[in-house]
Protein backbone atom coordinates (compact mmCIF):
# COMPACT_ATOMS: atom_id res chain seq x y z
CA UNK A 1 0.00 0.00 0.00
CA UNK A 2 1.44 3.60 -0.96
CA UNK A 3 0.32 6.45 0.72
CA UNK A 4 1.10 9.89 -0.71
CA UNK A 5 1.56 12.61 0.78
CA UNK A 6 1.60 16.40 -0.49
CA UNK A 7 3.76 18.99 1.29
CA UNK A 8 4.18 22.57 0.72
CA UNK A 9 6.14 25.49 2.36
CA UNK A 10 4.25 28.06 3.27
CA UNK A 11 5.67 31.69 3.62
CA UNK A 12 5.07 33.77 7.15
CA UNK A 13 5.49 37.48 6.89
CA UNK A 14 7.58 39.55 9.29
CA UNK A 15 5.45 41.61 11.90
CA UNK A 16 6.96 44.76 9.73
CA UNK A 17 6.79 44.19 5.58
CA UNK A 18 6.74 45.82 2.60
CA UNK A 19 4.41 45.13 -0.56
CA UNK A 20 6.36 44.44 -3.95
CA UNK A 21 3.87 43.98 -7.03
CA UNK A 22 1.76 41.13 -6.10
CA UNK A 23 3.65 39.77 -3.05
CA UNK A 24 5.43 40.64 -0.03
CA UNK A 25 8.46 41.43 -1.12
CA UNK A 26 11.10 38.46 -0.36
CA UNK A 27 13.14 39.65 2.48
CA UNK A 28 9.98 39.86 5.08
CA UNK A 29 9.41 36.09 4.60
CA UNK A 30 10.29 33.16 5.98
CA UNK A 31 9.81 30.18 5.00
CA UNK A 32 8.27 26.62 6.41
CA UNK A 33 6.67 23.64 6.01
CA UNK A 34 2.67 24.01 5.84
CA UNK A 35 1.47 23.32 9.26
CA UNK A 36 -1.64 21.64 8.18
CA UNK A 37 1.26 19.25 6.01
CA UNK A 38 2.87 18.57 9.22
CA UNK A 39 0.34 16.80 10.26
CA UNK A 40 -0.61 14.43 7.26
CA UNK A 41 3.43 13.37 7.72
CA UNK A 42 2.51 12.45 10.96
CA UNK A 43 -0.61 10.78 9.81
CA UNK A 44 0.47 8.68 6.74
CA UNK A 45 4.19 7.88 8.94
CA UNK A 46 1.91 6.46 11.96
CA UNK A 47 0.28 4.20 9.82
CA UNK A 48 3.39 2.92 7.81
CA UNK A 49 4.95 2.38 11.82
CA UNK A 50 1.64 -0.03 12.21
CA UNK A 51 1.51 -2.01 8.75
CA UNK A 52 4.93 -2.82 7.42
CA UNK A 53 3.69 -2.68 3.83
CA UNK A 54 3.29 0.86 3.84
CA UNK A 55 5.75 3.03 1.64
CA UNK A 56 5.07 7.22 2.24
CA UNK A 57 6.06 9.25 -0.50
CA UNK A 58 5.77 12.84 -0.40
CA UNK A 59 5.00 15.30 -2.88
CA UNK A 60 5.50 18.89 -3.50
CA UNK A 61 5.81 21.33 -5.63
CA UNK A 62 8.36 24.29 -5.81
CA UNK A 63 12.01 25.59 -6.31
CA UNK A 64 15.00 24.03 -4.69
CA UNK A 65 14.85 25.66 -1.76
CA UNK A 66 11.96 23.71 -1.01
CA UNK A 67 14.38 21.10 -0.49
CA UNK A 68 15.24 21.68 3.21
CA UNK A 69 11.20 21.54 3.52
CA UNK A 70 10.87 18.44 1.96
CA UNK A 71 14.41 16.82 3.82
CA UNK A 72 12.30 17.55 7.39
CA UNK A 73 9.17 15.80 5.61
CA UNK A 74 12.14 12.39 4.94
CA UNK A 75 13.31 12.84 8.26
CA UNK A 76 10.25 12.32 9.81
CA UNK A 77 9.62 9.11 8.27
CA UNK A 78 8.69 9.77 4.59
CA UNK A 79 10.41 7.31 2.45
CA UNK A 80 11.10 8.94 -0.73
CA UNK A 81 10.14 12.53 -2.04
CA UNK A 82 9.00 14.05 -5.63
CA UNK A 83 9.62 17.57 -6.04
CA UNK A 84 7.99 18.87 -9.10
CA UNK A 85 9.24 21.98 -10.86
CA UNK A 86 10.19 24.05 -13.86
CA UNK A 87 12.00 27.20 -13.98
CA UNK A 88 8.94 29.22 -15.80
CA UNK A 89 7.15 29.04 -12.47
CA UNK A 90 9.91 31.06 -11.08
CA UNK A 91 8.54 34.22 -9.08
CA UNK A 92 5.07 33.07 -9.41
CA UNK A 93 2.49 32.02 -7.09
CA UNK A 94 -0.26 29.80 -8.23
CA UNK A 95 -4.09 30.34 -6.33
CA UNK A 96 -5.32 28.62 -8.60
CA UNK A 97 -6.85 25.20 -7.22
CA UNK A 98 -7.19 23.74 -10.10
CA UNK A 99 -3.82 24.08 -11.43
CA UNK A 100 -2.01 22.71 -8.57
CA UNK A 101 -4.23 19.75 -8.80
CA UNK A 102 -3.49 19.26 -12.30
CA UNK A 103 0.39 19.14 -11.25
CA UNK A 104 -0.37 16.85 -8.54
CA UNK A 105 -2.64 15.01 -10.36
CA UNK A 106 0.70 14.19 -12.50
CA UNK A 107 2.22 12.21 -9.86
CA UNK A 108 -0.92 10.65 -8.84
CA UNK A 109 -1.13 8.94 -11.92
CA UNK A 110 2.61 7.82 -11.94
CA UNK A 111 2.68 6.29 -8.53
CA UNK A 112 -1.10 5.30 -8.01
CA UNK A 113 -1.34 5.77 -4.53
CA UNK A 114 -3.98 4.16 -2.43
CA UNK A 115 -4.23 7.44 -0.25
CA UNK A 116 -3.45 11.00 -0.75
CA UNK A 117 -2.83 12.80 2.46
CA UNK A 118 -3.40 17.19 1.74
CA UNK A 119 -2.97 19.58 4.65
CA UNK A 120 -6.74 21.32 4.71
CA UNK A 121 -5.40 24.21 3.71
CA UNK A 122 -2.22 26.35 3.26
CA UNK A 123 -1.39 28.99 5.71
CA UNK A 124 -0.30 31.41 3.76
CA UNK A 125 -2.92 31.62 0.80
CA UNK A 126 -5.38 29.38 2.73
CA UNK A 127 -7.45 28.14 -0.48
CA UNK A 128 -8.38 25.16 1.05
CA UNK A 129 -9.42 23.47 -2.06
CA UNK A 130 -6.67 21.49 -3.37
CA UNK A 131 -7.51 17.97 -2.39
CA UNK A 132 -11.04 17.97 -2.99
CA UNK A 133 -10.06 19.42 -6.85
CA UNK A 134 -7.85 16.79 -7.19
CA UNK A 135 -9.29 13.72 -6.30
CA UNK A 136 -12.39 15.13 -8.52
CA UNK A 137 -9.36 15.63 -11.55
CA UNK A 138 -8.24 12.08 -10.75
CA UNK A 139 -11.75 9.89 -9.96
CA UNK A 140 -10.71 8.99 -6.14
CA UNK A 141 -12.99 9.77 -2.99
CA UNK A 142 -12.04 12.16 -0.84
CA UNK A 143 -13.13 14.07 2.44
CA UNK A 144 -12.77 17.33 3.90
CA UNK A 145 -11.05 18.25 7.51
CA UNK A 146 -10.64 14.90 8.69
CA UNK A 147 -9.33 15.03 12.84
CA UNK A 148 -9.89 11.15 13.16
CA UNK A 149 -8.43 8.06 10.59
CA UNK A 150 -9.12 4.55 11.05
CA UNK A 151 -7.81 2.60 8.42
CA UNK A 152 -9.46 -1.00 8.15
CA UNK A 153 -7.22 -3.12 5.98
CA UNK A 154 -9.27 -6.09 5.41
CA UNK A 155 -12.30 -4.62 4.44
CA UNK A 156 -10.36 -1.88 3.00
CA UNK A 157 -12.87 1.42 4.05
CA UNK A 158 -11.65 4.45 5.48
CA UNK A 159 -13.41 5.50 8.90
CA UNK A 160 -12.65 9.49 9.24
CA UNK A 161 -14.26 12.42 11.71
CA UNK A 162 -14.68 15.15 9.82
CA UNK A 163 -13.87 18.30 11.99
CA UNK A 164 -17.52 20.68 11.14
CA UNK A 165 -18.53 23.96 13.09
CA UNK A 166 -18.94 24.53 16.55
CA UNK A 167 -17.58 21.10 18.54
CA UNK A 168 -19.49 18.63 15.89
CA UNK A 169 -17.91 16.18 14.08
CA UNK A 170 -19.72 14.06 11.41
CA UNK A 171 -18.73 10.33 11.39
CA UNK A 172 -17.97 9.36 7.75
CA UNK A 173 -16.51 6.20 5.68
CA UNK A 174 -14.58 6.56 2.77
CA UNK A 175 -13.75 3.99 0.09
CA UNK A 176 -10.09 4.43 -0.97
CA UNK A 177 -8.29 5.13 -3.15
CA UNK A 178 -9.38 8.71 -1.75
CA UNK A 179 -7.89 12.33 -0.99
CA UNK A 180 -8.14 13.09 2.83
CA UNK A 181 -7.41 16.91 3.99
CA UNK A 182 -5.65 16.80 7.42
CA UNK A 183 -6.97 18.94 9.63
CA UNK A 184 -4.46 19.88 12.34
CA UNK A 185 -4.37 18.26 16.16
CA UNK A 186 -5.78 14.97 14.75
CA UNK A 187 -2.17 13.22 16.01
CA UNK A 188 0.63 14.95 17.84
CA UNK A 189 3.54 15.73 14.77
CA UNK A 190 7.13 14.78 15.95
CA UNK A 191 9.98 16.33 15.65
CA UNK A 192 12.60 14.89 13.41
CA UNK A 193 15.34 13.15 15.45
CA UNK A 194 19.04 13.24 14.87
CA UNK A 195 19.30 9.85 13.35
CA UNK A 196 16.34 10.93 11.27
CA UNK A 197 17.88 13.78 9.87
CA UNK A 198 20.91 12.05 8.67
CA UNK A 199 18.89 9.26 6.98
CA UNK A 200 17.28 11.87 5.43
CA UNK A 201 20.22 12.68 3.83
CA UNK A 202 20.43 9.47 1.76
CA UNK A 203 16.63 9.29 0.80
CA UNK A 204 15.63 9.44 -2.70
CA UNK A 205 14.56 13.12 -3.85
CA UNK A 206 13.60 13.25 -7.06
CA UNK A 207 12.93 16.31 -9.34
CA UNK A 208 10.58 16.11 -12.09
CA UNK A 209 8.94 18.73 -14.25
CA UNK A 210 5.36 19.29 -15.41
CA UNK A 211 6.85 18.08 -18.65
CA UNK A 212 8.19 14.69 -17.65
CA UNK A 213 4.67 14.21 -16.09
CA UNK A 214 3.24 15.01 -19.27
CA UNK A 215 1.25 17.84 -17.83
CA UNK A 216 0.52 21.47 -19.82
CA UNK A 217 -1.30 23.94 -17.57
CA UNK A 218 -3.57 25.92 -19.82
CA UNK A 219 -3.61 29.06 -18.65
CA UNK A 220 -5.35 29.97 -15.06
CA UNK A 221 -8.50 32.12 -15.30
CA UNK A 222 -7.41 33.63 -12.22
CA UNK A 223 -5.18 36.12 -11.00
CA UNK A 224 -3.97 38.13 -8.60
CA UNK A 225 -3.86 41.50 -9.75
CA UNK A 226 -3.55 43.90 -6.71
CA UNK A 227 -1.74 43.44 -3.04
CA UNK A 228 -2.85 45.88 -0.28
CA UNK A 229 -1.90 46.28 3.72
CA UNK A 230 -5.95 46.83 4.79
CA UNK A 231 -6.52 50.12 6.25
CA UNK A 232 -6.52 49.44 9.50
CA UNK A 233 -10.58 49.30 10.45
CA UNK A 234 -9.25 49.49 13.89
CA UNK A 235 -10.09 51.65 16.39
CA UNK A 236 -7.57 50.14 19.10
CA UNK A 237 -7.21 51.98 22.16
CA UNK A 238 -3.22 51.37 22.41
CA UNK A 239 -2.09 51.80 25.90
CA UNK A 240 1.88 52.95 25.50
CA UNK A 241 4.67 52.98 27.72
CA UNK A 242 7.04 50.10 29.91
CA UNK A 243 5.61 47.05 30.56
CA UNK A 244 4.35 48.09 33.55
CA UNK A 245 3.08 51.31 32.51
CA UNK A 246 0.88 49.52 30.28
CA UNK A 247 -0.12 46.89 33.05
CA UNK A 248 -0.96 49.75 35.18
CA UNK A 249 -3.10 51.18 32.88
CA UNK A 250 -5.16 48.19 31.54
CA UNK A 251 -5.47 47.16 35.33
CA UNK A 252 -7.09 50.33 36.13
CA UNK A 253 -9.68 49.72 33.33
CA UNK A 254 -10.34 46.28 34.12
CA UNK A 255 -11.02 47.81 37.62
CA UNK A 256 -13.42 50.05 36.43
CA UNK A 257 -15.26 47.23 34.70
CA UNK A 258 -15.81 45.79 37.89
CA UNK A 259 -12.79 42.74 37.31
CA UNK A 260 -10.44 41.56 39.85
CA UNK A 261 -12.57 42.93 43.14
CA UNK B 1 -26.72 33.50 -18.69
CA UNK B 2 -27.28 35.63 -15.89
CA UNK B 3 -28.56 34.06 -13.09
CA UNK B 4 -26.86 32.88 -9.78
CA UNK B 5 -27.19 30.25 -7.90
CA UNK B 6 -26.72 29.93 -4.42
CA UNK B 7 -26.22 27.19 -2.39
CA UNK B 8 -27.67 27.01 1.17
CA UNK B 9 -26.92 24.93 4.12
CA UNK B 10 -27.99 22.91 6.91
CA UNK B 11 -27.93 20.22 9.25
CA UNK B 12 -29.74 18.72 11.78
CA UNK B 13 -32.77 20.06 10.83
CA UNK B 14 -31.67 23.75 10.70
CA UNK B 15 -30.55 26.23 7.96
CA UNK B 16 -26.81 27.22 8.61
CA UNK B 17 -26.90 31.30 9.40
CA UNK B 18 -24.53 31.56 6.27
CA UNK B 19 -27.51 30.64 4.15
CA UNK B 20 -28.57 33.56 4.52
CA UNK B 21 -25.68 35.64 3.98
CA UNK B 22 -25.23 33.59 0.77
CA UNK B 23 -28.67 35.21 -0.21
CA UNK B 24 -27.10 38.69 0.05
CA UNK B 25 -23.49 37.76 -1.52
CA UNK B 26 -25.76 36.23 -4.42
CA UNK B 27 -27.99 38.91 -4.58
CA UNK B 28 -24.91 41.28 -4.95
CA UNK B 29 -23.76 39.88 -7.94
CA UNK B 30 -27.02 39.18 -9.89
CA UNK B 31 -27.68 42.95 -9.55
CA UNK B 32 -24.50 43.43 -11.54
CA UNK B 33 -25.27 40.83 -13.89
CA UNK B 34 -28.55 41.85 -14.55
CA UNK B 35 -29.82 38.42 -13.34
CA UNK B 36 -31.56 36.40 -11.20
CA UNK B 37 -31.05 34.58 -7.77
CA UNK B 38 -31.74 31.34 -7.49
CA UNK B 39 -31.03 29.12 -4.27
CA UNK B 40 -30.71 25.28 -4.07
CA UNK B 41 -31.51 23.13 -1.49
CA UNK B 42 -30.47 19.70 -0.92
CA UNK B 43 -31.44 17.59 0.90
CA UNK B 44 -33.63 16.88 4.12
CA UNK B 45 -36.91 19.07 5.12
CA UNK B 46 -36.46 21.23 1.54
CA UNK B 47 -39.69 22.27 1.85
CA UNK B 48 -39.57 24.24 5.43
CA UNK B 49 -35.93 25.42 4.43
CA UNK B 50 -37.37 26.63 1.03
CA UNK B 51 -39.99 28.86 3.00
CA UNK B 52 -37.31 29.91 5.19
CA UNK B 53 -35.41 31.05 1.99
CA UNK B 54 -37.78 32.54 0.32
CA UNK B 55 -36.59 36.42 1.38
CA UNK B 56 -36.41 39.61 -0.68
CA UNK B 57 -34.40 39.69 -3.48
CA UNK B 58 -34.74 35.62 -4.00
CA UNK B 59 -36.08 34.64 -7.33
CA UNK B 60 -36.64 30.84 -6.97
CA UNK B 61 -35.75 28.25 -4.77
CA UNK B 62 -35.03 25.10 -6.04
CA UNK B 63 -35.65 22.07 -3.51
CA UNK B 64 -33.95 18.37 -4.38
CA UNK B 65 -35.01 15.74 -2.01
CA UNK B 66 -32.45 13.31 -1.15
CA UNK B 67 -31.73 11.72 2.07
CA UNK B 68 -31.35 13.87 5.30
CA UNK B 69 -27.67 15.30 5.55
CA UNK B 70 -25.00 16.53 3.80
CA UNK B 71 -23.21 14.32 1.58
CA UNK B 72 -20.67 15.22 -1.10
CA UNK B 73 -21.76 13.33 -3.56
CA UNK B 74 -25.43 14.12 -3.80
CA UNK B 75 -24.65 17.69 -3.65
CA UNK B 76 -21.74 17.45 -6.29
CA UNK B 77 -24.20 15.95 -8.67
CA UNK B 78 -27.22 18.02 -8.03
CA UNK B 79 -25.11 21.05 -8.08
CA UNK B 80 -23.52 20.24 -11.44
CA UNK B 81 -27.21 19.41 -12.76
CA UNK B 82 -28.64 22.88 -11.77
CA UNK B 83 -26.04 24.69 -12.41
CA UNK B 84 -26.72 23.21 -15.87
CA UNK B 85 -30.54 24.13 -15.73
CA UNK B 86 -30.33 27.51 -15.18
CA UNK B 87 -27.47 28.32 -16.85
CA UNK B 88 -26.11 29.99 -14.00
CA UNK B 89 -23.73 32.76 -14.58
CA UNK B 90 -22.03 32.50 -10.57
CA UNK B 91 -22.55 30.02 -8.29
CA UNK B 92 -21.70 30.67 -4.64
CA UNK B 93 -21.61 28.86 -1.25
CA UNK B 94 -20.11 28.67 2.02
CA UNK B 95 -16.40 28.89 2.53
CA UNK B 96 -17.45 26.47 4.95
CA UNK B 97 -16.75 22.66 5.97
CA UNK B 98 -19.13 21.58 3.83
CA UNK B 99 -18.60 24.15 1.29
CA UNK B 100 -15.38 23.13 0.67
CA UNK B 101 -15.73 19.22 0.81
CA UNK B 102 -18.11 19.88 -2.17
CA UNK B 103 -17.38 23.24 -4.50
CA UNK B 104 -14.33 22.63 -5.75
CA UNK B 105 -15.70 19.20 -7.01
CA UNK B 106 -18.40 20.63 -8.93
CA UNK B 107 -15.95 23.58 -10.56
CA UNK B 108 -13.64 20.93 -11.46
CA UNK B 109 -16.22 19.20 -13.11
CA UNK B 110 -17.58 22.34 -15.25
CA UNK B 111 -13.96 22.68 -15.58
CA UNK B 112 -14.78 26.41 -14.35
CA UNK B 113 -12.56 29.00 -12.10
CA UNK B 114 -13.06 28.59 -8.03
CA UNK B 115 -12.19 31.08 -6.12
CA UNK B 116 -12.74 30.63 -1.90
CA UNK B 117 -13.15 32.35 0.82
CA UNK B 118 -14.31 35.88 -0.41
CA UNK B 119 -15.17 38.60 1.64
CA UNK B 120 -16.24 41.02 -0.79
CA UNK B 121 -16.59 41.45 -4.59
CA UNK B 122 -15.89 44.10 -7.46
CA UNK B 123 -18.75 43.70 -9.87
CA UNK B 124 -18.46 45.25 -13.41
CA UNK B 125 -16.56 44.56 -15.77
CA UNK B 126 -16.37 41.21 -15.51
CA UNK B 127 -15.56 39.88 -11.44
CA UNK B 128 -12.79 40.46 -8.98
CA UNK B 129 -12.86 38.49 -5.68
CA UNK B 130 -11.67 40.49 -2.58
CA UNK B 131 -9.70 37.84 -0.34
CA UNK B 132 -6.93 37.43 2.47
CA UNK B 133 -3.42 36.57 1.76
CA UNK B 134 -0.54 36.02 4.32
CA UNK B 135 -2.66 34.94 7.42
CA UNK B 136 -4.57 38.06 7.44
CA UNK B 137 -2.21 40.79 6.91
CA UNK B 138 -2.97 41.57 3.59
CA UNK B 139 -5.66 42.29 1.14
CA UNK B 140 -5.86 40.60 -2.47
CA UNK B 141 -7.90 41.46 -5.55
CA UNK B 142 -7.92 38.14 -7.63
CA UNK B 143 -9.97 38.89 -10.75
CA UNK B 144 -12.03 36.22 -12.83
CA UNK B 145 -11.18 36.30 -16.82
CA UNK B 146 -14.68 33.65 -17.03
CA UNK B 147 -17.88 34.45 -17.88
CA UNK B 148 -19.01 31.72 -15.27
CA UNK B 149 -17.24 30.86 -11.89
CA UNK B 150 -17.81 29.42 -8.38
CA UNK B 151 -17.47 31.62 -5.38
CA UNK B 152 -17.28 30.47 -1.75
CA UNK B 153 -18.23 33.25 0.56
CA UNK B 154 -16.81 33.64 4.14
CA UNK B 155 -19.03 33.31 6.61
CA UNK B 156 -19.87 36.89 8.42
CA UNK B 157 -19.11 39.06 6.06
CA UNK B 158 -22.22 39.73 4.22
CA UNK B 159 -25.48 41.00 6.43
CA UNK B 160 -28.23 38.03 6.26
CA UNK B 161 -31.08 38.52 3.89
CA UNK B 162 -34.28 39.71 5.03
CA UNK B 163 -38.23 39.88 4.92
CA UNK B 164 -40.00 37.71 2.56
CA UNK B 165 -39.97 37.11 -0.94
CA UNK B 166 -41.82 36.27 -3.66
CA UNK B 167 -39.56 32.83 -5.06
CA UNK B 168 -41.44 30.19 -6.88
CA UNK B 169 -40.20 27.37 -5.21
CA UNK B 170 -39.73 24.25 -7.72
CA UNK B 171 -38.57 20.75 -6.83
CA UNK B 172 -35.69 20.07 -8.55
CA UNK B 173 -35.22 16.22 -9.74
CA UNK B 174 -31.84 15.40 -9.45
CA UNK B 175 -30.44 12.61 -11.53
CA UNK B 176 -28.73 11.13 -8.29
CA UNK B 177 -26.27 8.37 -9.22
CA UNK B 178 -25.92 6.09 -6.64
CA UNK B 179 -22.83 3.95 -7.63
CA UNK B 180 -21.16 7.16 -7.35
CA UNK B 181 -21.54 7.59 -3.70
CA UNK B 182 -18.93 5.97 -2.33
CA UNK B 183 -18.76 8.13 1.16
CA UNK B 184 -21.39 7.46 3.31
CA UNK B 185 -22.41 9.60 6.37
CA UNK B 186 -23.03 7.41 9.12
CA UNK B 187 -24.03 9.95 12.17
CA UNK B 188 -22.36 12.94 14.05
CA UNK B 189 -20.74 13.65 17.13
CA UNK B 190 -20.14 16.06 20.21
CA UNK B 191 -16.99 16.65 21.10
CA UNK B 192 -15.50 19.41 23.73
CA UNK B 193 -17.42 18.68 26.88
CA UNK B 194 -15.67 19.39 29.99
CA UNK B 195 -16.05 20.36 33.45
CA UNK B 196 -15.43 24.23 32.59
CA UNK B 197 -18.13 26.34 30.19
CA UNK B 198 -16.11 29.49 29.05
CA UNK B 199 -19.42 30.18 27.21
CA UNK B 200 -20.50 30.92 31.15
CA UNK B 201 -17.86 33.43 31.65
CA UNK B 202 -17.93 36.73 32.52
CA UNK B 203 -14.48 37.54 31.46
CA UNK B 204 -11.80 35.22 29.83
CA UNK B 205 -8.12 34.82 29.50
CA UNK B 206 -7.53 33.21 26.45
CA UNK B 207 -4.30 32.06 25.26
CA UNK B 208 -2.75 31.60 21.98
CA UNK B 209 0.60 30.37 20.40
CA UNK B 210 2.45 33.38 21.63
CA UNK B 211 3.06 31.77 24.80
CA UNK B 212 5.30 29.61 22.99
CA UNK B 213 5.59 26.52 25.76
CA UNK B 214 3.40 24.80 27.86
CA UNK B 215 5.87 25.18 30.66
CA UNK B 216 4.89 28.72 30.12
CA UNK B 217 0.97 28.28 31.00
CA UNK B 218 1.18 28.52 34.57
CA UNK B 219 1.28 32.81 34.09
CA UNK B 220 -1.96 32.57 32.21
CA UNK B 221 -3.17 30.48 34.98
CA UNK B 222 -2.10 32.94 37.36
CA UNK B 223 -3.72 35.89 35.78
CA UNK B 224 -7.06 34.46 35.40
CA UNK B 225 -6.49 33.42 39.21
CA UNK B 226 -5.81 37.29 40.10
CA UNK B 227 -8.88 38.23 37.95
CA UNK B 228 -11.27 35.49 38.90
CA UNK B 229 -11.60 35.05 35.29
CA UNK B 230 -12.01 31.68 33.32
CA UNK B 231 -8.62 30.26 30.81
CA UNK B 232 -9.75 29.79 27.19
CA UNK B 233 -7.40 29.08 24.32
CA UNK B 234 -6.64 29.02 20.63
CA UNK B 235 -6.63 26.17 18.64
CA UNK B 236 -3.07 25.46 18.50
CA UNK B 237 -3.16 25.14 22.67
CA UNK B 238 -5.73 22.64 22.14
CA UNK B 239 -4.20 20.44 19.24
CA UNK B 240 -0.76 20.23 21.28
CA UNK B 241 -2.62 18.92 24.51
CA UNK B 242 -2.16 21.93 26.87
CA UNK B 243 -5.83 22.80 27.46
CA UNK B 244 -8.61 20.37 27.01
CA UNK B 245 -11.09 20.72 23.67
CA UNK B 246 -13.56 22.29 26.12
CA UNK B 247 -11.95 25.76 26.12
CA UNK B 248 -10.60 25.97 22.41
CA UNK B 249 -12.64 29.34 21.38
CA UNK B 250 -13.64 29.47 17.62
CA UNK B 251 -15.17 28.05 14.31
CA UNK B 252 -14.48 24.78 15.72
CA UNK B 253 -14.97 25.12 19.39
CA UNK B 254 -16.91 27.97 21.28
CA UNK B 255 -18.64 30.52 20.08
CA UNK B 256 -18.07 33.19 23.61
CA UNK B 257 -19.52 36.66 24.45
CA UNK B 258 -18.19 37.44 27.68
CA UNK B 259 -18.06 41.18 29.08
CA UNK B 260 -14.79 40.77 28.61
CA UNK B 261 -12.14 38.65 26.21
CA UNK B 262 -8.00 39.36 26.71
CA UNK B 263 -6.56 38.12 23.83
CA UNK B 264 -2.87 36.96 24.99
CA UNK B 265 -0.54 35.98 21.92
CA UNK B 266 -3.22 35.24 19.86
CA UNK B 267 -2.96 36.52 15.63
CA UNK B 268 -6.79 36.64 15.35
CA UNK B 269 -7.51 34.30 12.30
CA UNK B 270 -10.72 34.44 11.05
CA UNK B 271 -11.75 31.05 12.49
CA UNK B 272 -10.83 32.07 16.03
CA UNK B 273 -12.50 35.50 15.69
CA UNK B 274 -15.45 33.91 14.64
CA UNK B 275 -15.82 32.59 17.99
CA UNK B 276 -15.19 35.84 19.88
CA UNK B 277 -16.03 38.64 17.96
CA UNK B 278 -18.89 38.84 20.28
CA UNK B 279 -17.40 39.69 23.42
CA UNK B 280 -18.25 42.99 24.99
CA UNK B 281 -14.66 44.88 25.12
CA UNK B 282 -12.00 43.05 23.62
CA UNK B 283 -8.20 43.50 24.49
CA UNK B 284 -5.36 42.18 23.16
CA UNK B 285 -1.72 41.91 24.02
CA UNK B 286 0.48 41.03 21.06
CA UNK B 287 3.48 42.13 19.91
CA UNK B 288 3.00 42.70 15.89
CA UNK B 289 0.82 45.54 15.99
CA UNK B 290 0.10 43.88 12.03
CA UNK B 291 -1.74 41.27 13.89
CA UNK B 292 -5.40 41.09 12.48
CA UNK B 293 -6.55 40.62 16.28
CA UNK B 294 -5.97 44.43 16.41
CA UNK B 295 -8.80 44.82 13.62
CA UNK B 296 -11.34 43.95 16.08
CA UNK B 297 -9.37 44.57 19.42
CA UNK B 298 -10.97 47.80 21.85
CA UNK B 299 -7.85 47.99 23.63
CA UNK B 300 -4.17 46.85 23.14
CA UNK B 301 -0.77 46.03 24.37
CA UNK B 302 1.60 46.25 21.32
CA UNK B 303 4.42 44.21 23.57
CA UNK B 304 5.68 41.10 24.62
CA UNK B 305 3.69 39.11 26.82
CA UNK B 306 5.89 37.29 28.89
CA UNK B 307 6.96 41.43 30.21
CA UNK B 308 3.09 42.07 30.41
CA UNK B 309 1.62 39.49 31.92
CA UNK B 310 3.35 38.96 35.31
CA UNK B 311 3.25 43.03 35.31
CA UNK B 312 -0.55 42.70 35.58
CA UNK B 313 -0.87 39.99 37.32
CA UNK B 314 1.11 41.48 40.30
CA UNK B 315 -1.60 45.00 39.87
CA UNK B 316 -4.08 42.60 41.29
CA UNK B 317 -1.88 41.19 43.79
CA UNK B 318 -0.82 37.97 42.26
C1 LIG C 1 -11.22 24.47 9.35
C2 LIG C 1 -10.45 25.24 10.39
C3 LIG C 1 -11.00 25.42 11.65
C4 LIG C 1 -10.30 26.15 12.62
N1 LIG C 1 -10.88 26.34 13.85
C5 LIG C 1 -10.25 27.12 14.78
C6 LIG C 1 -10.85 27.39 16.05
O1 LIG C 1 -11.95 26.93 16.38
N2 LIG C 1 -10.17 28.19 16.93
C7 LIG C 1 -8.95 28.74 16.65
O2 LIG C 1 -8.38 29.48 17.48
N3 LIG C 1 -8.35 28.48 15.45
C8 LIG C 1 -8.96 27.68 14.52
N4 LIG C 1 -8.32 27.39 13.32
C9 LIG C 1 -6.90 27.76 13.17
C10 LIG C 1 -6.65 29.19 12.78
O3 LIG C 1 -6.64 29.29 11.38
C11 LIG C 1 -5.27 29.65 13.29
O4 LIG C 1 -4.28 28.78 12.82
C12 LIG C 1 -5.18 29.73 14.82
O5 LIG C 1 -6.30 30.42 15.35
C13 LIG C 1 -3.91 30.45 15.23
O6 LIG C 1 -3.78 30.46 16.63
P1 LIG C 1 -2.91 31.55 17.36
O7 LIG C 1 -3.46 32.90 17.10
O8 LIG C 1 -2.78 31.15 18.78
O9 LIG C 1 -1.47 31.36 16.71
P2 LIG C 1 -0.68 32.27 15.67
O10 LIG C 1 -1.50 32.62 14.52
O11 LIG C 1 0.61 31.58 15.46
O12 LIG C 1 -0.45 33.63 16.48
C14 LIG C 1 0.41 33.77 17.57
C15 LIG C 1 0.46 35.26 17.90
O13 LIG C 1 1.23 35.45 19.05
C16 LIG C 1 1.99 36.63 18.91
N5 LIG C 1 3.16 36.50 19.79
C17 LIG C 1 4.20 35.64 19.65
N6 LIG C 1 5.08 35.80 20.65
C18 LIG C 1 4.58 36.78 21.44
C19 LIG C 1 5.04 37.40 22.63
N7 LIG C 1 6.19 37.02 23.23
N8 LIG C 1 4.30 38.39 23.16
C20 LIG C 1 3.13 38.80 22.58
N9 LIG C 1 2.65 38.23 21.45
C21 LIG C 1 3.37 37.23 20.89
C22 LIG C 1 2.35 36.68 17.46
O14 LIG C 1 2.59 38.04 17.07
C23 LIG C 1 1.10 36.09 16.80
O15 LIG C 1 0.21 37.12 16.38
C24 LIG C 1 -9.01 26.68 12.33
C25 LIG C 1 -8.47 26.50 11.06
C26 LIG C 1 -9.17 25.79 10.09
C27 LIG C 1 -8.59 25.65 8.73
Amino acid sequence: MKILVTVTEVADADDEFEISGTSIADQYLTYDLNEWDDYAIEEAVQLSEEHDDIEVVTVTFGAERVEETIRTALAKGADRAIRVWDDSFEGKTILDPSQKAELLAGVVEEEEPDLVLSGVQSGDVAIGATGVALAEKIGYEWAAVVNQLDLDRDSGVASVHRELEGGVEELTDVEPPAVLTIQTGINEPRYASLRGIRQAQSKPLDVVSPDDLGVELEESAIELTELVEPESESDTELFEGSPEETAGQLAEFLREQGVGA
Amino acid sequence: MSDVLVVAEHRRGELRDVSYELLTAGRELADSTGGDVHAAVISGDVDSYAEDLNREGVDAVHTVEYGEEFNHGVYTQAVEQLADEIDAQYVVAGNTVNGLDFVPAVAERLDLPLVTDAVAFETGDGLSVIRELYSGKTEGTVEVDSEEAFVTVRPGEWPAAEGTGDAAIEAFDADIDESELDTTVNGFEEVGSGDVDITEADVLVSVGRGIEEEDNLPIIHELADALGATVSASRPIVDNGWLGQERQVGQSGKKVTPDIYIAIGISGAVQHVAGMKGADTIIAINNDPSAPIYDIADYGIVDDLFDVVPALTEEFGG
